[in-house]
């Protein structure tokens, strides 16, 4: 364990009877560092937010935060606030007192609270709503006191479950900006479980991804993104076209992948995996493109069908397939759309270079 | 009511329904109107077309000092039930509310069963429990036998309460570093308060009236409901009425700030 470690999980395991919600994990959380636990529900991320904040305890296992044990600590003992999914913001204290409360449970005096409530309010921007009751206040307005309740008591970790999920678009682009600031500018190491990609790529600075209890990837956003290490991982970003073979020794040197859309050349620095194994190759939907006519043999090549396209902003996605029935999607810019004027139902070929593909672990 | 611009409602449906409300309090609230009406009735019969005017019921049960013996005691009961009635009901609902454990329906069971009981029965098993452990025969008896019976209403009225609470709410006072008792203290109870108070009338309102238990158990410390009956076997006398207005208004005034409470219509509810 290093001196930058903060968090560290250790083999745990947490069982609710028979459930496995999470098989056993180890990895650790670096002083502050704004790290995102992402999977679809059900996958155990907020079990492992629950473990760390002392709502639930490791069947097995060591939890360390600042290197000692913190399994048998019950959740009031520990600096770990939790940004709850409902808010759960206390109906019937005003703002003020909700701020104020952690710091009343910890014996505070009345004016020492009150300014450090002051002191909070006035950096989340809601100092004019102090008196008031949380019924009256706008979603948005209300995570800032969730917010604020929280880091009151200065820790040395916050922990987000999902906190954004209920409000609308814009706002939520705005709030992710207002906790990135937040989290660089006061160095509070933020743990933020969340099912969405977006918020956990755009806020994070590495990002674990979970399914069915299990870590699958943590890496920064970035390498998640060009290099998802399994099969789920790829699927679960949906960024990626996947094609799945049995791998062989290429002609020219090298190897090569024999699956249904056809014979595709692996990377030259690909890992040399045994002739006949199987394997699955991903390649970016932006470094996938579209000819309409047979591209160069150094490429690989795959001839589809348009069945679709969607517009999103500065992009466009279109939706192919092989003649075996795989989706396939590929990114392009609106004017190199414009240049191939495609139609539903043409047919083409999608290509890439053989380099911008790497090999996924099947799982 | 002021509907009958909206597109979507029938006019002589909204009539229909509200004749039908009309009628139906008045069928309810007759007789306790007659009641009302002849207690400032001088007629010693209550007969139309009526006497004069007069309060001098209301002074006949003011200087019976019997009828101030059994207002003390149900007075007296009925706090002592009202207060350890809805304590007894907050920690069964919290106790629901909070944990899990087998037997846990059975427990449910039990604890909402004694309003089922028909009251004689109550009344009369109280009577041979308490008669055998020499309690019977005084308020205290009285205490025991209502908070019995109150006790499953002010845990419905807390139960329902809890169940609109954010499951949330108390881990994250914990996770704030309350402490269990902290948590109770300063989330549940503030949270809880409009029920608590609802409760705490509603089971007074339910000992006020209440006569069938009270008429077995009471002994010599009769409470009022039971004195009325004792006036009514041995004379026909409109101070019954002027008891019983006053009563009523006693129970209502409970009920309806218990409803107020309930509702939340109250402006806020009570802090700390």
């Amino acid at each position: 364990m290093s001196r930058d470690t903060l968090v560290s999980f250790e083999g745990v395991v947490k069982r609710f009877g028979g459930f496995v919600a999470v098989q056993k994990l180890d990895f650790e959380i670096k002083k502050g560092e704004f790290l995102a636990i992402m999977g679809s529900s059900g996958c155990g991320k907020t079990t492992t937010l629950r473990m760390l904040a002392g709502l639930e305890a490791p069947t097995e296992g060591v939890i360390r935060l600042s290197g000692k044990p913190i399994n048998n600590l019950p959740t009031w003992s520990r600096d770990t606030p939790m940004v709850w999914q409902s808010l759960a913001l206390f109906p019937f204290l005003n703002v003020r007192e909700n701020v104020e409360f952690a710091l009343k449970m910890r014996g505070v005096g009345k004016a020492e609270r009150r300014k450090r409530a002051e002191h909070w309010l006035d950096r989340m921007q809601i100092s004019e709503f102090s008196e008031r009751n949380i019924s009256q206040l706008s979603g948005g307005q209300r995570q800032r006191v969730a917010l604020a309740r929280s880091l009151v008591v200065e820790p040395e970790i916050l922990l987000l479950d999902e906190p954004l999920s209920a409000l609308d678009a814009a706002l939520k682009v705005r709030m992710q900006s207002v906790l990135k600031n937040l989290q660089r500018e006061t160095g509070i190491t933020f743990v933020y479980v969340t099912h969405s990609q977006s918020e956990a790529f755009s806020m994070a600075d590495r990002v674990v991804i979970m399914s069915r209890g299990v870590i699958e990837q943590i890496g920064t956003p970035q390498e998640i993104y060009r290099t998802p290490r399994t099969r789920f991982v790829a699927d679960f970003l949906g960024s990626s076209n996947l094609f799945s073979g049995k791998v062989s020794a290429s002609a020219a040197g090298g190897q090569d992948l024999d699956t249904p859309a056809g014979k595709l050349r692996l990377a030259k620095d690909a890992v040399a995996l045994p002739a006949g194994s199987t394997a699955t190759v991903t390649v970016l939907d932006t470094k996938t493109h579209l000819s309409t006519s047979r591209p160069e043999p150094s490429a690989n090549a795959v001839p589809v069908r348009v069945i679709g396209e969607e517009f999103v902003g500065a992009t466009a996605t279109l939706y192919l397939e092989t003649r075996q029935g795989q989706e396939i999607r590929v990114q392009k810019g609106h004017d190199e759309l414009a240049d191939l004027s495609l139609e539903i139902g043409q047919e083409l070929f999608a290509w890439w270079k053989p380099e911008d593909s790497h090999i996924v672990a099947e799982a | 009511m002021s509907g009958s611009a909206d597109l979507n409602r029938n006019r002589a449906v909204d009539w229909a329904l509200i004749l039908y409300i009309v009628l139906a309090y008045a069928f309810v609230f007759a007789p306790i109107a007659a009641s009302f009406v002849f207690s400032f009735n001088s007629d010693r019969f209550p007969s139309i077309p009526l006497g004069e005017a007069t309060l001098d019921w209301y002074r006949a049960v003011a200087t019976d000092p019997l009828v101030w013996e059994g207002a003390r005691n149900t007075l007296i009961v009925g706090v002592i039930v009202g207060v350890v009635s809805t304590a007894l009901g907050f920690g069964a609902a919290y106790t629901d509310y909070r944990y899990k454990f087998a037997g846990k329906q059975v427990y449910m069971a039990l604890a909402l069963l004694p309003p089922t009981i028909p009251v004689i029965i109550l009344g009369l098993a109280m009577l041979a429990y308490l008669s055998r452990i020499n309690l019977s025969g005084n308020a205290l008896s009285v205490i025991i036998s209502h908070v019995v019976v109150c006790a499953p209403f002010a845990m419905a009225i807390i139960r329902l309460r809890l169940s609109q609470m954010d499951p949330a709410l108390e881990p994250a006072a914990w996770n704030l570093g309350a402490s269990e008792w902290k948590a109770m203290r300063h989330v549940i109870v503030p949270f809880c308060a409009p029920a608590i108070f609802g409760a705490l009338f509603i089971t007074m309102a339910v000992s006020f009236d209440e006569f069938a238990v009270a008429w077995f158990v009471s002994g010599l410390n009769e409470t009022l409901p039971v004195k009325v009956l004792g006036f009514l076997q041995g004379q026909v006398s409109p101070r019954i009425n002027a008891i019983g207005t006053f009563v009523f208004i006693l129970s209502m005034t409970l009920v309806i700030l218990a409803q107020l409470l309930l509702s939340g219509r109250s402006a806020k509810p009570a802090k700390e």
